[in-house]
């Protein structure tokens, strides 16, 4: 079975700086990179196939069916983009493809923001996870200006008049000049590059984070690394029988 | 015209309670979201069995 971190250990150690600590030759640095990225989350929790019970809630069900909504906004708008911009016009199958596009991004912010509500909820912040929660906040705001950007990028009317009416508001907190919504080339290429590329990484690092240091448990609970019952060592299992390990 | 036609505003009504502004289509989304909210918090989940041994595995 894979070797087991022990408990005293902090299981997504750091380069702490001292050469002891170093398993790799001083000075290489793809060998740096590489132990950096073997640590990123502790062994086996990559992709677990245990969790602690108290996952076993819809509520921890929503971030997921929120990464698997992205998954299809993405395929679908790859498809979209090798179509060009007139396809989803001409085409049935455009159309198609078009409807995907629009309702697994609606899908998206409805899964998002009740993933966002629960995680308020139960502060899932607590236990060192404030960056884990800020990445998917910030993820929340860019999704909404690659959604907006979207809506310009419709080529028909509708996006006309959502430009028309949202220049002005743009203007006015001086942003006009470098987004300029009337322009519908740039609004496109900030849809389909620029916006998707820092959602993306946003929301890999997010993903990053939540295995690196596991799901927040219940307020409260037993291994609440802020409540009463905290334990008095890090709970880590082999990955056959998978639990939620302490915040480091 | 047809950009006036197929202009949201237009085929929409809307809900006014002192500043708060908002489409019947909008509404009845975000009822939804907090259905789906309580409801998330409220259905047990399928195959659950917990321990009962105090531990929360």
């Amino acid at each position: 079975m894979t070797t087991v971190t022990p408990p005293e250990a902090d299981p997504t150690r750091s380069d702490t700086g001292d050469p002891e600590d170093r398993d790799y030759p001083e000075g290489s640095w793809t060998a740096w990179l590489r132990d950096r990225i073997t640590h990123l989350v502790p062994p086996g929790q990559a992709l677990p196939d245990r969790q602690p019970s108290y996952v076993a809630s819809w509520a921890y069900v929503l971030g997921v069916l929120t990464l698997a909504s992205l998954v299809v906004v993405v395929v679908t708008g790859c498809v979209l983009a090798a179509g060009g911009t007139t396809w989803w016009h001409v085409a049935s199958l455009g159309h198609f493809v078009n409807s995907m596009h629009l309702w697994s991004v609606e899908l998206f912010f409805v899964f998002m923001v009740v993933h966002l509500w629960s995680a308020f909820w139960m502060a899932a912040w607590r236990g060192h996870r404030g960056l884990t929660w800020a990445t998917g906040a910030i993820a929340f705001l860019g999704s909404i200006g690659t959604a907006f950007t979207g809506y310009l990028s419709q080529t028909n009317f509708d996006a006309q008049w959502i430009a028309g009416e949202a220049k002005d508001g743009l203007n006015s907190v001086g942003i006009g000049a470098f987004f300029n919504v009337l322009n519908p080339g740039q609004m496109l290429l900030w849809h389909v590059t620029l916006l998707p590329i820092v959602v993306g990484l946003l929301v890999v690092v997010h993903l990053v984070l939540v295995r690196r240091h596991g799901v927040v448990p219940p307020i409260g609970g037993p291994l609440d690394p802020d409540g009463p019952h905290r334990p008095a060592t890090p709970v880590i299992t082999e990955p056959s029988d998978q639990a939620p390990r302490s915040a480091p | 015209m047809v950009a006036l036609t197929s202009s949201p505003t237009l085929a929409q009504s809307y809900v006014d309670v002192g500043f708060v502004h908002v489409s019947w289509a909008n509404l009845a989304v975000i009822g939804a979201m907090i259905m789906l909210f309580v409801l998330v918090l409220v259905l047990p989940f399928p195959g659950h069995h917990p321990r009962g041994d105090g531990t929360g595995l």
